[in-house]
Formats: structure tokens, C-alpha cells, sequence
């Protein structure tokens, strides 16, 4: 067997074809490639740059350099095989997206209504510590990105804490399949709760230090705010969610217009940019908002904590398969489910026939990749050195980016 | 504002762009003729009181070679009034196409390339339609039913017959050793 590759400059002109050529470049305009193997592209993003001596023309961002066909795979597999797949969509919050998808396909059978309330807890604790993870590696790559190092080793040491909690509860550190359609994988683990407590009691004045060391850092806010501004309307227009469009100034988090799951019976605030430093939606709003999110979903971990403790505590009865069903076969219906992962909000689209355990069409509006869509606005006329800072600013994950 | 509200307001003003419903869908469908989707999307945008602002998804669904047609499916929301709608187009197989929807949200741009490079399906009025998730020069778009991938990509073999396939393994396992 053959599977020696052979070279040919042809081949990346023809599969990645750039779009501006020396015939249209104007006089003193130079191409610049960057990525896909570049550190401050987070990822195998490739960005054809369009540059002015230091000043920014035009961006393109060529994708799909990790496309590992989830859609076709989701067609491919019944609904509960797709899970480990759904993990593997944006690998730093996989219980999010586990939990999006889960709901999906919950409500094309109709058992929403069914879920003990301990399972619902259970999953809103996880998806809470996995958005804690998901938001320390946003902040600490963007320290990164510009600068700062130290910021993002505490970042990583702290995300090991709750990597290492999540891989007691389901035995893997990124990607869990632990949230089943219909219940969970398997209840906490005996004990996990106390050192749940612990390690939040521990994480908040290692949030003041973060504060103090990068957030209200001087050389920090000089770098990130007025940089990369996005206008509210503007982000609505392209679709863009998450923590970047409540930076641009919209109170808006899924969690709390749908109240989703357990949402609804929690208390936290849905905190917005306002341009302290500079303009509303800057790069640094952005990193704000995701600093200020990681409090509340400390807040949140800890009504999640007391309920598993107290109304809802562990039971030798329970059993968070009960619901699960054995056979998944929904009727023949569209349904578009969202939900608000660390990033933005998660899309599922499920056709499904009524006759196979399997979705007919199954697409996955990725946050990342809505997200990204609007850099190319964001970043005409900045300087080179803005650029990678507001590509950082976007937080998104390739993974889902090119799915 | 609920379902039959909406579609009442469009069909006042659109009153044979509406083809049918599907209640079963989640949000509920409205069935729209093709020629006039681009024309429906920028009242749903503009019109007070339903001012969808913000389009959420947009996916292309193949249905088949013996049904012989194609969809595309909107998923708009208003965040100021919260309400959501999807919208279904169904076009034909052979030659799919749909006006493009990229000049009233952005957001689409990407969606269209998403849906043209996997589907095939052509949005007119597209400024930049080219693939954007598979390398320029593949072959064929791999969510039709009917795909089949091609033998070779730059010389590299694309499919593996299982065969083949288990050979490779014992070939490996023997030089493992």
C-alpha cells in the first residue's frame, strides 16, 4: 500500500487558491500569509493579509484545514453515536456542546419534561466548570497573544483544577461523552461536590490576582482597548453572539431569554461591555465581559453545588440512566435548537424521517464560525500588530470553525 | 407576536409568496416560494413588529435523487421581540439555486458558502461564492445523498475498500514488530 505523498506546487495554488493575485494588488500593497501553522491564529486558521506597510487593507480567512465531516458522520451514525463527535466540535467546552445537542434530540422525542432534576443540575454544574475551562484558555491565549505569559500559565494551572475534576466525573480530561441523550453517563462521583466547593472557595481570589495582573494592566488596556471596535448593530447583523456581542453593549445570553434547562431557577447577572477603557465592543470589552462571566459562573456552580446537596442530593435509588431511551427514533419533524455555549450560541438543525435512528440532515450552527465571519470588518485599517490582537479578542476554536 | 399572526402579516403583503406550513417544525415553518425569499426576508427585516434581526442558521438539506429536490431552511429570531420562525425553500435537484440572502444579514455570507460548497446549491446574487470548509478543487459536495467521493485527491488515495483496508492493518502490525 501506497500512501506516499508527493509534492507539486500546483496543488496548494489550485486547493487554496488566494484571493488577491499580483495582478490586483494596487502599488505598494504586499500579500502577507499567516498561519495555518502560526501560534497567534489559535488553531489551523489561515489569514491571507492584504497590507500597507504596517496598515491592514483586507483580511481573508481561507478555513477548512480541520474539517473532519461532522455533518456527514451525524447522518451516518444514530443520534446517541454522535455525541463523541459533538465533543469533538469545540474540544475546550465540550460538555456545552454535549448539552445543546442532548437537549436537541431530548425534544424531538418529547422527554424534556421526563429529566430528573438532580441529571439537570448535574449538567448545568458540569457545563458551568467546562465554561470556566473554555474561558481561562480564551483569557490566558490572549495574554499570549500579546505579551503576557505569566497570565496564562495560572490560567492553565487553574484549568487543570476543573480538568481534573471533569475527568473524575466521566474519565476524560477534554472529551467526556458524559451528558447522554436523556440523562448522564453516570452520577457524580462520591465526594465530588466537597472538592467542587473547595476548589471554587480557591479559584475566587485567584480571580483578583488575574484582575490585577492582566485585565486592569496598563500595558493591556493600551493594547486591547480601542482596538477592533464592533458596533451592536453591526454584530447583530452578522450573527455574531456570545460574550462578543454582549462587549458591543446587548444584554443578551441565551441562559436567560430561553432559560434553558435549570437556567431559569438560578440567579446571575448577564454582565455587558460599556467601554470603560475605551469604546463599547473593544477588544478589551471583550475580555472583560469573559473575565466578568467567570464570576458568574462561579455564583452558578455554587447554586448548583447546594441544590446536589440539599433538595436534590445523592440517592442509592438514583439512576441518571432511568430516561435514557433504548431506542431513539423521533418522529419526522425540523427542529432548530440553540443554546449559549462559552462562546456564542450553539445551533443544531435535526431533520429527522420518523423510520431510522438517524438524522436525515444534522447542522451545526458553530459560534466560532459565525463569529469569525466578521473579522474581515473588524480589522480593515488596523494596524498589524491589532490584527493579532483582535484575532485573539474573537476567541474561537477551529475545531468548530471547520467542524 | 405568535405563528399565525406572522403569517398573516406576510401574506397581506406577499399573497402568493406563502406555499404551505409545517406545524410539526420546531420553531414552526412557513413554506415560501422560491423566487420570492430575497423580497420575504427584507419585510421580515424591515416590517415593524415582526423585525427579524437576526438570522441564526441556514442550512441547505438534500433530499434525496428520488425525490428529487432541495431545500434550504431560515432560521431567523427577533431579539427585541423574541420571536422566532423558520423558513423552508424547496428547489429543484438538478440544477439548485436560490437567491442570495447575503445583502440583508451579513451573517449569511459564510452560511451560502457553507451550504454551496457542501450541497452544491448556487446562491444568485452571492458576491464571493466560493468553498469554503473543502479544498478548491475537490470534487463533487459531500452532503447529496448520492455522493461519491473521489478515487484519488493530489495523488493521494481518497477510498479505502475494507478490505484493502484490513490488509493495511497487518501490514502494520507486522512492522510494528
Amino acid at each position: 500500500m501506497n500512501i506516499q505523498y508527493k509534492y507539486h506546487p500546483d496543488h496548494l495554488k489550485n486547493s487554496e487558491p488566494t484571493v488577491y493575485n499580483e495582478s490586483t494588488l494596487k502599488k505598494e500593497e504586499m500579500l502577507i500569509n499567516i498561519g495555518p501553522q502560526h501560534p497567534s491564529t489559535h488553531g489551523v486558521l489561515r489569514l491571507e493579509v492584504i497590507s500597507d506597510g504596517e496598515i491592514v487593507r483586507e483580511v481573508i480567512p481561507h478555513m477548512g484545514y480541520l474539517h473532519r465531516c461532522f455533518e456527514k458522520h451525524a447522518e451516518a451514525v444514530p443520534f446517541n453515536q454522535v455525541i463523541p463527535y459533538v465533543d469533538r466540535l469545540d474540544y475546550v467546552a465540550a460538555m456545552n456542546s454535549e448539552h445543546a445537542y442532548a437537549m436537541g434530540v431530548e425534544r424531538m422525542l418529547g422527554i424534556t419534561d421526563k429529566i430528573p432534576k438532580r441529571v439537570e443540575y448535574i449538567r448545568v454544574l458540569v457545563a458551568e466548570l467546562n465554561r470556566l475551562a473554555s474561558h481561562f484558555v480564551a483569557i490566558g491565549t490572549y495574554g499570549l497573544d500579546i505579551g503576557a505569559f505569566t497570565p496564562f500559565l495560572w490560567m492553565m494551572r487553574d484549568r487543570e483544577h476543573i480538568l481534573r475534576l471533569l475527568e473524575w466525573a466521566s474519565g476524560a480530561r477534554m472529551l467526556y461523552n458524559y451528558i447522554w441523550i436523556g440523562g448522564l453517563f453516570y452520577d457524580l462521583p462520591v465526594g465530588f461536590e466537597e472538592r467542587c466547593m473547595s476548589f471554587t472557595k480557591y479559584l475566587l481570589p485567584k480571580l483578583e490576582d488575574l484582575k490585577n495582573l492582566l485585565i486592569s494592566n496598563k500595558i493591556f488596556i493600551d493594547r486591547t482597548a480601542n482596538v477592533g471596535v464592533l458596533s451592536r448593530d453591526l454584530a447583530i447583523n452578522y450573527g455574531v453572539t456570545g460574550p462578543m456581542l454582549r462587549a458591543s453593549g446587548l444584554k443578551y445570553d441565551l441562559r436567560k431569554v430561553d432559560g434553558y434547562s435549570v437556567y431559569s431557577e438560578l440567579e446571575f447577572e448577564v454582565p455587558v461591555g460599556a467601554g470603560q477603557m475605551g469604546t463599547t465592543g473593544d477588544c478589551w470589552d471583550r475580555t472583560w465581559v469573559r473575565f466578568r462571566e467567570c464570576e458568574e459562573s462561579i455564583k452558578l456552580i455554587n447554586q448548583c453545588l447546594n441544590r446536589l446537596t440539599g433538595d436534590f442530593k445523592r440517592d442509592r435509588e438514583f439512576d441518571p440512566r432511568a430516561v435514557v431511551p433504548k431506542k431513539i427514533r423521533p418522529k419526522a419533524q425540523d427542529l432548530y435548537v440553540r443554546a449559549e455555549n462559552p462562546k456564542g450560541e450553539l445551533g443544531f438543525f435535526f431533520r429527522a424521517d420518523g423510520r431510522a435512528d438517524k438524522a436525515i440532515r444534522c447542522k451545526a450552527r458553530g459560534c466560532s464560525f459565525v463569529n469569525l465571519s466578521v473579522l474581515p470588518e473588524i480589522s480593515r485599517g488596523v494596524m498589524m500588530s491589532d490584527l493579532i490582537a483582535i484575532v485573539g479578542s474573537i476567541d474561537f476554536v477551529m475545531g468548530e470553525v471547520d467542524r | 407576536m405568535d405563528f399565525s399572526k406572522i403569517k398573516q402579516t406576510i401574506e397581506e403583503s406577499f399573497p402568493s409568496a406563502i406555499t404551505g406550513e409545517d406545524l410539526t417544525a420546531s420553531p414552526k415553518a412557513l413554506i415560501v416560494e422560491k423566487e420570492s425569499i430575497k423580497h420575504v426576508c427584507q419585510f421580515l427585516q424591515e416590517q415593524e413588529g415582526l423585525y427579524f434581526d437576526s438570522l441564526s442558521c441556514l442550512s441547505g438539506v438534500d433530499n434525496g435523487p428520488e425525490k428529487g429536490t432541495m431545500e434550504v431552511i431560515y432560521n431567523f429570531y427577533s431579539i427585541p421581540y423574541d420571536h422566532h420562525l423558520m423558513l423552508k425553500v424547496e428547489i429543484e435537484r438538478d440544477s439548485p439555486s436560490v437567491p442570495s440572502v447575503e445583502s440583508i444579514w451579513k451573517t449569511a455570507n459564510w452560511h451560502e458558502r457553507e451550504a454551496f460548497d457542501l450541497l452544491g446549491i448556487k446562491f444568485n446574487g452571492h458576491p464571493d461564492l466560493r468553498r469554503i470548509l473543502l479544498p478548491n478543487d475537490w470534487e463533487g459536495h459531500p452532503l447529496r445523498k448520492d455522493y461519491q467521493e473521489q478515487e484519488k485527491y493530489h495523488g493521494m488515495t481518497v477510498t479505502y475498500d475494507r478490505e484493502e483496508s484490513s490488509e493495511n492493518e497487518e501490514l502494520t502490525i507486522k512492522n510494528g514488530k
